[in-house]
This record gives C-alpha cells, structure tokens and sequence, in this order.
C-alpha cells in the first residue's frame, strides 16, 4: 500500500530528471558563451571567472573545462591548465580538438620544464 | 601490412576529427602563454657576455659573432644593461692555467701581452677538443676577479662549436605528379641524397659575478643540411641556426611569450 505513493514520487523524479540535466547545461552553455565573447576581446580574467562557474554548474561539460584550460595556458598558470586540459579529455576522451590543445600545451609546457640546462 | 594499418590509423584520426568538428561548435582564439625566466637576475642590473671558447673555422669566428649577436639582442630586447667591453681571450687564460700557474693573470694583465708569444689559434671540432679548456669554466677565482673589474655583473661565457658536416642517406621528400584526369598529386618519394651543412652547439654558462660561481648552463644542438651541390656560406648558416636558439637563451634571462592558436569550444 505504502509503494505506491514511492514508486510515483520516483516516476516523478525520473521524467523530470532529463528536463533538470537540460537546464543545468543550458546555464552552463550560457556562462561559456559569455566567456568566449569576453576572452575574445582579451578580458581573459573575466572568462576565466565564466568558465570556472560554468564547471561549477555542471562539472560533466568538457567544453568548459577545454576553454578554461586554454585561459590558464594564456594567463601562464600551466599547472592549472595541465589539470583542465586533462579533466576534458577525462570528460570527453574522443574530442580531437581538445586533444590538439592539449598536444599543442604539452609542447610549450615541456619547454618551460627545462629548467635545468645540461651541463657541459 | 604497417602501412596499411598506418593508413587506416591516418583515416580513422581524420574522420574522428571531422565528426568532433561536425558535432561540436567551436572558434579559434590567438593566444599568448607567458614563460618564465629560467634564472632569476633581479640581483644583477649589468651583464657581460665575456666570449667563447669556440673552434677555429676559417669563415666564421663563432667567438666574435656570437658575442656580437648576443649582446645585439639582450640591448634590442632591454633585458639588461650590456656592458661594452673587449672579450675575454679564454683560450689562452686556460692555457696559462694549465701550464701550472694558480691563477690565470686579471683581464688588465692580458692585454698587455705581446701578441708574438700567443700560440697559434687551437683546433676545436668535437667536444674531446673542447675538454682541455673547460676547466677555466669552473675557476670560481678568476671569474669572481672578473666580476669586480666590471662591477660584479652576470657573466655569460662558454663554448661554441660551429662545424661542417656532411651526411649521406635516404631523404623523403614530395615529388609533384599528375594523375590521368589532371589532378595534383603529392606523393612522397624516398631518394639517395649526399648533404652537406652545419652544426651548431654552442653551450651558455651564466656565471656571478659578485661570487665566481656558476649559475647555470644550458646546452644546445641545432644542425642544417643542404643538397650537396648547393653553395650556402656558413655565416648565413650560422645565423640561420642560431636564430634557432636565440628565444631559449633569452628566455634564460627574461620572461618570453610564446603565441600561438587554441579552439575555445561551446
């Protein structure tokens, strides 16, 4: 007798769930869109602020975590853009653009990491 | 069997790129990552590039051009104040110090020496002919005298070697061909070749000048290769590879930028 009332609360739950998922992405969606249109007139501090609260919102969009790496990469936090970087393609391991950041990162970050010259 | 799977390899990377690009909206963004210096010089506002110990090539003084090219740079660049001064002529300082005095004598003494009694100019190709001067790098005394002579700058010193190399072996290159309905193809084709250039390896030593102490060293090796029946002089080969390396070296100094291109996705 008591189920029933369960069983529809999680019927309920389920069909709203993918409606709930949508409007987690779409505000996120919105705050990376934002941070495009800032980073691409050089406000990169205010679309790195974007990109961290569209992680923030939905922690499974690669895409936020992609651009986010690219604005560490330009703000020369390398540490930090190695971690986003990875966390997209942890997200999204078959996305090829994101891999190409991520090669193209690796080759200026090894550089940096060559600190220590060898010795003669 | 390789390079078919090669191929497939080639052909699956390519679709998958394409589907991420059809699939995915995107937009390309200029970007500029900063880097670090990899030596901290806020304790020194002067810097003397004291010369090289460099191998005696008959139309290039890899000493002299280095010199001159660096200095050139870090004044064009404003890293630091560059100071004007004749170079060092380390052969002989390690030469004197080989031959068992304690000390090499102070750069005022140098000068006052009759060029006759020099020795002929060394033969330095390869890195063994190299070894017997490198100990004056390490001569924490003579080059702490040097430092207070010109007020205890930072000191960069070391060796270049600028050779001729020639090289035999299998080159690819694109060949250009048409197929039977007129269109350009590219195919790559593997020939014998006989080559012939240069090799650089010029290896910088930054040194305090207030202590006489090493403070760090960096070596590189950049090398070109030309057909053998093409006439390049070395000077412009030299320059061509030191071009190469320049950004490294001042990035030892000062902080560099380094632009390029990223895909911001939505």
């Amino acid at each position: 007798m008591s189920i029933r009332p369960l069983a529809l609360a999680l019927l309920m739950a389920l069909s709203l769930a993918p409606a709930a998922w949508a409007d987690v992405r779409g505000q996120a969606k919105e705050q990376v869109e934002f941070g495009i249109q800032v980073a691409q007139r050089g406000l990169w501090k205010e679309a790195i602020y974007r990109w961290e609260r569209a992680a923030q919102i939905d922690p499974t969009y690669a895409a936020a975590f992609n651009n986010l790496a690219v604005a560490y990469e330009h703000e020369g936090q390398l540490a930090k853009a190695r971690a986003a970087y990875e966390k997209a393609l942890a997200l999204d391991p078959n996305n090829a653009l994101v891999r190409q950041n991520y090669d193209l990162f690796k080759e200026i970050n090894d550089r940096a990491a060559q600190k220590d010259g060898r010795q003669l | 069997m390789t390079a078919r799977l090669k191929k497939t390899a080639v052909s699956c990377s390519l679709a998958l790129l394409a589907i991420s690009v059809a699939c995915t909206s995107y937009t390309e963004i200029p970007i500029e990552t900063p880097i670090q210096p990899k030596l901290d010089v806020t304790p020194f506002q002067r810097v003397f590039i004291a010369g090289f110990i460099a191998g005696a090539n008959e139309d290039v003084d890899a000493n002299m051009e280095t010199v001159r090219l660096l200095r050139s740079q870090l004044r064009n660049k404003g890293i630091m104040r560059v100071i004007d001064a004749d170079t060092l002529p380390l052969i002989d300082v390690a030469r004197q110090a080989n031959g068992g005095e304690n000390l090499p004598p102070a750069p005022d003494q140098q000068a006052v020496q009759p060029p006759q009694d020099q020795e002929k100019a060394p033969v330095i190709n390869d890195e063994k002919d190299l070894e017997q001067y490198q100990h004056i790098f390490a001569n924490v005394a003579y080059w702490k005298r040097i430092g207070e002579e010109y007020q205890q700058p930072l000191i960069v010193t070391g060796a270049v070697l600028f050779a001729p190399q020639q090289k035999s072996g299998f080159v690819q290159r694109e060949q250009e061909s048409y197929d039977p309905f007129g269109r350009r193809i590219v195919v790559p084709v593997r020939t014998y070749m006989e080559r012939k250039g240069f090799v650089l390896r010029p290896t910088f030593i930054f040194i305090d000048g207030r202590t006489g102490e090493t403070l760090h060293s960096e070596t590189f090796r950049e090398e070109i290769l030309y057909n053998a029946s093409q006439q390049t002089p070395a000077l412009s080969s030299y320059f061509e590879l030191m071009d190469r390396l320049l950004p490294a070296f001042l990035n030892t100094l000062s902080a560099q930028k380094i632009k390029g291109t990223r895909t911001l996705l939505k």
